[in-house]
């Protein structure tokens, strides 16, 4: 309905003037960091924690928090992009990389799913996670990730829309046939690289 | 703080795809088999779509999104809904 | 009932209520009318195609004419400093309603009646206080709205003017912030004590509408569950996790 109405005077809280080339396209420039959640945010004592890998691998490997925090570490920052258009430049982020996690497993697999306390789920061909392009993060800016942005650990894959950041992470089930996670199976971008505007299941 | 809502908030939505005022529509958890109308479920709600789950056990009972023109509505988390066509003004 | 869609409807009045609420009437072609209580989901598009949505609570009650919605300004708001500040008389709104036949109240469904409103959460409930006065009705009601201050309250002089005409209508303030010299009311957060003083007894089975905030709805249910009203005569509507009421 409605075919090229719009709202007289309304720009919503986007600025003016600050696109550049670090905005994919459709992107506006956030300076907070919006919290989005599709339910209670669960509060997993470090004491119980524990990250695995599982599915199609020789042996299933398993970390609790003092031997995640004993895993060779690393700092990165890098630019975040919500399909609800929001992106956020320079994050800063410390945590293992996926590489060293996944090195030390055996697989023959050929896509990831990460699962999530409170049941969240999202899918990665392995090639789109190694190499540089993942980790799991127990730090942002500095300070212990805190509940609300995914605390105590979640995935980071900052090339890809950050609905492909699992909050909550507990563990990848490595599977060689891709399945559709929580928003890939509701209408979202199976791919989702921002670049590309990989929105939506079709685009 | 949570983006947690009233079942109200997914009435909107709901009622582009179901041609009934759907916040009064009493549903069953598959997780706990608590019926519930609508209205008194948790909505968990942002700019990709509404989650809505169970307030006695936290499952999940619907899903919806909506892109380029098409609806995905989830319901595995319901049992089954119980949809009173009659306009009443009296609570169900 | 039927399939809603989005629809364009006109403002054809707009007025301040407080420093940070402002109540707009719109014209609404084909509207099919509505209960107090129902809300409408706003659209807001840019020239450049950008979207955002939000709900906003029916102030008018179904007896009067078109929509009207009252908004409060959000600091950090992205809709609603746009529908408090910017849109005025002859701008086009796009919305959707009325939703909602849960969070309801029609004087046919009687009582007694407890209101209680967290800051703008008093919207839908002042529609059903408008529609209760529109019916004559005197089905036993008692309203608690929390505001910041005085200057805050919403609806102040007319709420003053339904507490004065003998119908069973009993108002009372807590004001959370700064109360004016001379202040005898509540002057705290609501509280399962206040709760207890104000409303009516479990067996009087009241129906309870709680409007607000989440954190503010959430204390307020769980309290008068505390106190023994049957929850499924409670019925509450989040507004999300906003400011403090």
């Amino acid at each position: 309905m409605s075919q090229g109405f719009f709202s007289r005077g309304f720009r919503g809280r986007r600025q003016t003037g600050e696109e550049s080339a670090r905005l994919p396209p459709g992107q506006y420039l956030e300076h907070g960091f919006p919290v989005l959640s599709a339910g209670p945010t669960p509060h997993t004592a470090l004491s119980t924690w524990d990250f695995s890998i599982q599915g199609q691998v020789d042996q299933p490997k398993r970390w609790s928090w003092d031997e995640f925090q004993t895993l060779p570490r690393e700092t990165v920052t890098k630019d975040i992009h919500c399909v609800t258009k929001w992106s956020k430049l320079d994050t800063h982020w410390a945590g293992v990389s996926l590489d060293t996690l996944l090195g030390q497993v055996q697989y023959t697999a050929s896509y990831m799913i990460a699962f999530c306390d409170g049941g969240y789920t999202t899918n990665l061909p392995l090639q789109e996670v190694l190499g540089g392009l993942a980790w799991v993060v127990d730090t942002y800016d500095d300070q212990p990730l805190p509940p609300q942005h995914g605390g105590p650990v979640r995935l980071l894959v900052p090339h890809l829309y950050f609905w492909k950041s699992a909050k909550w992470v507990r563990g990848l089930r490595l599977v060689e046939k891709d399945e559709p996670g929580f928003w890939e199976s509701l209408g979202y971008h199976n791919h989702g690289d921002p670049w590309k505007e990989e929105r939506y299941w079709g685009d | 703080m949570e983006n947690k809502l009233d079942g109200n908030a997914v009435g909107g939505i709901l009622q582009e795809i179901f041609p009934f005022e759907m916040t009064r529509v009493q549903a069953t958890c598959k997780g706990c088999g608590t019926t519930d109308a609508i209205g008194a479920l948790a909505v968990y709600m942002h700019g990709m779509g509404a989650v809505v789950r169970c307030p006695s056990c936290d499952q999940v009972l619907i899903r919806v999104a909506q892109s380029k023109g098409r609806y995905w509505l989830d319901m595995q988390g319901v049992r089954v809904l119980q949809i009173n066509t009659g306009e009443t003004a009296l609570p169900d | 009932m039927g399939r809603l869609s989005w629809q364009l409807g006109e403002v054809v009045a707009a007025q301040k209520e407080t420093a940070r609420a402002s109540s707009v009437r719109l014209a609404v072609p084909n509207w099919p009318g509505h209960r107090a209580g129902q809300h409408v989901d706003v659209r807001l598009t840019a020239e450049d195609g950008y979207q955002a949505e939000r709900s906003y609570s029916i102030a008018s009650p179904p007896e009067e004419p078109g929509v009207t919605l009252t908004i409060e300004r959000l600091d950090d708001g992205e809709v609603s400093p746009y529908l408090v500040d910017e849109l005025r008389v002859g701008d086009k709104l796009e919305l959707r309603g009325p939703i909602g036949g849960y969070f309801v109240w029609e004087a046919s469904m009687g009582g007694p009646l407890l209101l209680v409103a967290g800051g703008s959460g008093m919207v839908p409930l002042m529609a059903m206080l408008r529609h209760r006065a529109a019916v004559g009705s005197v089905v036993p009601t008692r309203l608690l709205y929390s505001s910041r201050s005085e200057a805050d309250v919403i609806y102040h002089d007319e709420l003053a003017r339904l507490g004065k005409r003998n119908t069973q209508l009993e108002v009372v303030y807590t004001l959370t912030r700064v109360s004016p010299p001379g202040w005898t009311g509540y002057h705290r957060r609501v509280d399962t004590e206040m709760l207890q003083e104000v409303t009516w007894l479990p067996e009087q089975r009241p129906l309870i509408f709680i409007c607000g905030p989440t954190p503010f709805v959430e204390t307020a249910a769980a309290s008068l569950v505390a106190l023994g009203h049957d929850p499924v005569r409670i019925k509450t509507e989040r507004f999300g996790p906003t400011g403090e009421a």
